[in-house]
C-alpha cells in the first residue's frame, strides 16, 4: 500500500456542485467536519478584527503624544483586542481543528454528542456576537480583557460595555464548557477497537487534557463574572471594598480561571506539532509517554500557579514563594516537551514543508517565550516587569509565536484534508518568512520598552523616555506582520480555486484521517478501522519500517487501508448519520437573546420604560430555549438507535 | 445512545476490542458535568464563607458578634425538613430508577411523581424562606438590618447568590423530572427508558448533596 499508488478524488465535493448556496445543510449540520470548518472561518474573522484592534493601538502608539486616538477608545480596543484573541480566536481555531480532525484520529464517525457540538459553535458566534454588538451600542467593554475590580464596578465603567463582556464571555463560556464534555467522552468512548489510550494521537491525547482543564478552570470564572454581574445589576458588591467587598477575591476567581486559560490555549497546538513533526521527519515521535504526561502534568500544575499574575498585589512572602516555585516548576513538563521533539526531528529525513517551518517557528519563538516567562515567574524581577511592556512581550511571544505558528502549521497540514486542495507551498514559505521576521521585529524590542520602564496599557508616552524609536519599530513591524497575513489570506483563495488536488495522504503521514479521502464523506470511515499500534496507517504503509514498538497483541488484526468512498459508495447508504436539525442553533439564539436582556436589565431600552424591553428578551430567550429543548427531545427519537423498534 | 456512540465490534464478530471506556456516553459526560458544577458551588460556597469570616471578625472587633451573628437569620426550623424533603426525594428517586429497571411502570409512576413533589415542595419551601428572611431583614443587598439595627456585610449577598443558584439546579432538575415522566409514560416500551431515568436521577442526586453540603457548611456549623 505505497503511498505513489494513491488515487485521486476526481474534484472535491465542496466545488462539485455549482447550485446556490446548501444554506440549510450548514446551518441545521450536526457534523463535526461542518461545525470544524464553521468554528475555524468564524475564528479567521475574529482574528482579522483583533489583528485590526491591534494595528489601531500600533498606530496611536507609534510616536509619543500621539492624538490618533483617545484614551478611551484606546481601552476599548485593548481589552477587546485580547478578550478576541484569546476567546474569540485561538480558543475556537483549536476548537474547530480539534472537532475536524479528532473524531478522524480515533476512527469514529462523529463527536459523541453531535447536536450539542452544534450548540457549542452557535453559541460560541452568539457570545462574538454580543461582544462585538457593544461597539454599536454605547462603548465596548474597556476594562481590560482581566476586567480587575473595583474598576468594573458601575460607578467607575457606566457603559453596558462590561455587562456585554460578562454575558458574552458567559456564552462562549458555556459553549466551551458543552464542548469541552463532548471531547472528552468522544475520546474516552469512542475510539476505534484496538486503539487504546497508550494508543491514542497525542493531538487526541491533548485535547482530551484540554477539556478536562476547561471543564475544572471555567466555573470560576463562570461564578467570578455572574458575581460582578450582581455587583453591577443587583445590588451585590462581592468586589466593591467601599461596601465591604473584596477586589482582590475577583483577582484569585479570574487567575485561578485565567493561569489555566493559558494552556488550554497552548496545549493544543503543543498536540499539533507532536503530529506535524514526526510526519516530516519521517519518524516516530520520540518519547510519547513523556510527551502525553508532561501534557497531563501541565494540566495539573497549571491550577497551582495563578497568583503569578498577582506578584505586584502584595500576598505576602510565603504566598509569593510558593507561586514562584510552582510557576518555576511547570518549565519541567515544557522543557521534556521541547527535547521530544528536538529528538523527533534529530537524524531524521527532514522535508522543510511550509508546516514545518511553522512547527520550528513554534518551538523557536515558544522558547523565548518561556524564558522571559522563567524571569517573570521570580517575585523580586516581576515586581520591575509586571504592567509593564516586557510582559507584553512575554505573552505575545508565547501566544503568538506560540499558539498562532502552530495554528498556521495546523493549518498548511490540515487544509488539504479539510478542502481538498493544497496550499501553495512557495507562497506558502514567502508567507511563513515575512511572518517570522515582522513578528519578531514587533514584538521583541518590547523586552526593551518594558526594562526600560514603559507600562503596558497606556495610550500614549512622553517623548524622550528611550521609547519612542522603538515603538515606531514596532509600529513597522505590524505593518509588515498583518501583510503576511494577508498573504496567507490570498494563498488560501487561489488554492481553494485553483490549488493542487489533494490525494488522502499528501504528506505520507501517519494517523488515520489520511486513510480517508480529502474531505473525507459524511460518514468518515467505510469500515471503522482495527488498529494494533500507534501509527496505523503508517504500519500499514510500511509494515518492515514500524518502528515503535507498540504493536499489541501477536495475533490481533489491524485493518487499516486507503479508501476511496464517498456518499455514492455501495454500503454508505447504510451507515445512519444523526439528522440535521435547527434545534441546537434556536437554543443558542434564545440564550443570546436572553442574555442581551439581561445586559440591559436595569436600563430602560427601546423607548420602553426600566426593564419592561429587556424583561422581555429574557422572557422571549427562555421561551426559544423550551421550543428549542423540545425540538432536540423530538430530534432524538428521530435519531435512535432503537430506530424501528416500537419505542 | 446514538448511531455514533455504539462501542465497535471488529467486523469478525469478535469480543469488542479496547477504544471505550464500557460506560455509557451520556452518563460519562454527565459526570464529566458534575465535576464542573462541583466546582461552580465550591467557588459559590467559598465565597460566602470567606464573608462570613469577615463579618465576624468585624462584629468580633465591635464587641456585637454575640447579638448580630447573621447566623441568627438562619434559623433551621424550616431548612432540616426542606434537608428531609431532599433528602427523602433522592430515596424515592432511587426507588423510581428500580422501578424503571424491573418494568413495573405503576411503581415507576409513583415514585417519579413523588420525587416530583417533593422537589417542588423544596423549590416552594425555598421560596418561602427567602421570603421571610427579606421580611426579617436579609436582603440581596451590602447590609443587613438585624432587629433594627443595621451591619455593613456581604452576607446576605453570597448567601442569596448561592442559595438561588441551589435553587434554580433545582428547579432546572424538577423540570426535567416532568420531562422524563412524561415521555416515559408516552414511550412505556422504549428501551432507552432505564438510561433517561438513571440519568435525570445522577443530576437529582447531585443537586441533593449539594444542599446537604450547604445545609451544613452554612446552616449547622
Amino acid at each position: 500500500m505505497a503511498i505513489a499508488e494513491q488515487k485521486l478524488t476526481s474534484v472535491s465535493p465542496a466545488t462539485a456542485s455549482s447550485g446556490s448556496f446548501p444554506w440549510r445543510t450548514w446551518l441545521a449540520t450536526v457534523d463535526h467536519k461542518k461545525i470544524g470548518i464553521i468554528y475555524i472561518v468564524s475564528a479567521f474573522v475574529f482574528f482579522l478584527l483583533g489583528g485590526i484592534e491591534a494595528m489601531l493601538m500600533r498606530v496611536q502608539l507609534g510616536a509619543p503624544n500621539n492624538t490618533f486616538l483617545s484614551a478611551d477608545v484606546y481601552n476599548q480596543l485593548f481589552t477587546m483586542h485580547a478578550t478576541t484573541m484569546i476567546f474569540l480566536m485561538v480558543m475556537p481555531m483549536n476548537v474547530g481543528i480539534g472537532n475536524y480532525v479528532v473524531p478522524l484520529m480515533i476512527g469514529a464517525r462523529d463527536m459523541a454528542f453531535p447536536r450539542l457540538n452544534a450548540m457549542s459553535i452557535w453559541l460560541f458566534l452568539g457570545g462574538g456576537l454580543l461582544l462585538y454588538m457593544s461597539f454599536l451600542t454605547g462603548g465596548a467593554p474597556n476594562g481590560g480583557w482581566f476586567a480587575y475590580a473595583p474598576l468594573t464596578q458601575v460607578q467607575y465603567s457606566p457603559t453596558s460595555g462590561m455587562d456585554y463582556w460578562i454575558l458574552g464571555l458567559g456564552l462562549t463560556g458555556v459553549a466551551s464548557i458543552a464542548g469541552a464534555l463532548n471531547f472528552i467522552v468522544t475520546v474516552l468512548n469512542m475510539r476505534a477497537p484496538g486503539m487504546t489510550l497508550n494508543r491514542m494521537p497525542l493531538f487526541v491525547w491533548m485535547n482530551l487534557v484540554v477539556s478536562f482543564i476547561i471543564i475544572f478552570a471555567f466555573p470560576t470564572f463562570t461564578v467570578g463574572s455572574i458575581e460582578l454581574l450582581f455587583d453591577r445589576q443587583f445590588g451585590g458588591a462581592f468586589f466593591n471594598p467601599a461596601q465591604g467587598g473584596d477586589a482582590m477575591l475577583w483577582q484569585h476567581l479570574f487567575w485561578f480561571f485565567g493561569h489555566p486559560e493559558v494552556y488550554i490555549l497552548i496545549l493544543p497546538v503543543m498536540g499539533m506539532i507532536s503530529e506535524i513533526l514526526p510526519v516530516f521527519s519521517r519518524k516516530p515521535i520520540f518519547g510519547y509517554s513523556f510527551v502525553a504526561f508532561s501534557g497531563v502534568g501541565i494540566g495539573f500544575l497549571g491550577f497551582i500557579v495563578w497568583a503569578h499574575h498577582m506578584f505586584g498585589v502584595g500576598m505576602g512572602p510565603m504566598a509569593n514563594a510558593f507561586f514562584s516555585a510552582a510557576s518555576m516548576v511547570i518549565a519541567i513538563p515544557t522543557g521534556v516537551k521541547i527535547f521530544n521533539w528536538i529528538a523527533t526531528m534529530w537524524a531524521g529525513d527532514v522535508r522543510l514543508t511550509t508546516a514545518m517551518l511553522y512547527a520550528n517557528g513554534f518551538i523557536s519563538m515558544f522558547i523565548i517565550g518561556g524564558i522571559s516567562g522563567i524571569t517573570l515567574a521570580s517575585p523580586p524581577i516581576d515586581l520591575q516587569q509586571t504592567d509593564s511592556y516586557y510582559v507584553v512581550a512575554h505573552l505575545h511571544y508565547v501566544l503568538f509565536g506560540g499558539s498562532i505558528l502552530g495554528l498556521f502549521a495546523g493549518a498548511y497540514y490540515w487544509f488539504p484534508k479539510m478542502t481538498g486542495r493544497m496550499l501553495n507551498e512557495r507562497i506558502g514559505k514567502i508567507q511563513f518568512w515575512v511572518m517570522m521576521v515582522s513578528f519578531n521585529v514587533t514584538f521583541f524590542p518590547m523586552h526593551i520598552v518594558g526594562t526600560e520602564g514603559m507600562p503596558r496599557r497606556i495610550y500614549t508616552y512622553e517623548a524622550g523616555m528611550g521609547w519612542d524609536i522603538w515603538n515606531f519599530i514596532e509600529t513597522v513591524g505590524t505593518f509588515f506582520l498583518a501583510f503576511s497575513v494577508l498573504i496567507f489570506v490570498y494563498n488560501v483563495l487561489s488554492s481553494l480555486r485553483t490549488g493542487e488536488i489533494a490525494s488522502n495522504d499528501p504528506w505520507d503521514a501517519a494517523t488515520l484521517e489520511w486513510a480517508i479521502p480529502s474531505p473525507p464523506p459524511s460518514y468518515n470511515f467505510l469500515h471503522i478501522p482495527i488498529v494494533s499500534s500507534r501509527r496505523p496507517l503508517w504500519d500499514a504503509k510500511y509494515p518492515h519500517a514500524a518502528g515503535d514498538g507498540h504493536h499489541g497483541a501477536a495475533n490481533a488484526p489491524a485493518s487499516v487501508r486507503y479508501e476511496y468512498t464517498d456518499e455514492e459508495t455501495p454500503g454508505a447508504k447504510e451507515i445512519h448519520m444523526p439528522s440535521i436539525t435547527f434545534s441546537p442553533m434556536i437554543l443558542s439564539g434564545g440564550l443570546t437573546v436572553a442574555a442581551l436582556g439581561f445586559v440591559y436589565i436595569n436600563k430602560d431600552i427601546l423607548g420602553l420604560p426600566t426593564r419592561v424591553a429587556a424583561l422581555g428578551f429574557v422572557l422571549i430567550g427562555i421561551a426559544m430555549v423550551a421550543y428549542a429543548i423540545w425540538g432536540w427531545i423530538v430530534d432524538s427519537r428521530k435519531d435512535s438507535p432503537y430506530l424501528g423498534q416500537h419505542h | 445512545m446514538s448511531a455514533t456512540s455504539h462501542a465497535h465490534h471488529d467486523e469478525a464478530g469478535q469480543a469488542p476490542l479496547v477504544g471505550s471506556l464500557g460506560v455509557d456516553s451520556r452518563k460519562l459526560g454527565l459526570w464529566a458535568f458534575i465535576g464542573s458544577e462541583t466546582l461552580f458551588f465550591t467557588a459559590l460556597i467559598t465565597t460566602h464563607l470567606i464573608f462570613y469570616a469577615r463579618t465576624k471578625a468585624q462584629l468580633m472587633a465591635d464587641g456585637m458578634l454575640a447579638h448580630m451573628d447573621p447566623k441568627h437569620f438562619l434559623g433551621i426550623n424550616l431548612t432540616s425538613v426542606l434537608a428531609a424533603i431532599l433528602l427523602a426525594s433522592s430515596l424515592t428517586m432511587v426507588l423510581a430508577l428500580a422501578a424503571s429497571k424491573s418494568k413495573e411502570w405503576a411503581k415507576f409512576r409513583f415514585w417519579l411523581l413523588a420525587t416530583i413533589i417533593l422537589g417542588s415542595s423544596f423549590v416552594l419551601g425555598q421560596a418561602y424562606e427567602f421570603t421571610h428572611l427579606y421580611a426579617e431583614g436579609l436582603k440581596l443587598a451590602p447590609q443587613y438590618v438585624f432587629e433594627g439595627e443595621t451591619v455593613k456585610s456581604l452576607f446576605g449577598v453570597t448567601f442569596f447568590t448561592m442559595t438561588g443558584f441551589h435553587g434554580l439546579h433545582v428547579t432546572i432538575g424538577v423540570i426535567w423530572l416532568l420531562a422524563v415522566y412524561f415521555k416515559v409514560q408516552r414511550f412505556a416500551a422504549s428501551p432507552e427508558n432505564p438510561m433517561d431515568v438513571e440519568l435525570v436521577g445522577l443530576y437529582w442526586h447531585f443537586v441533593d448533596l449539594v444542599w446537604v453540603a450547604i445545609f451544613t457548611l452554612i446552616y449547622l456549623i
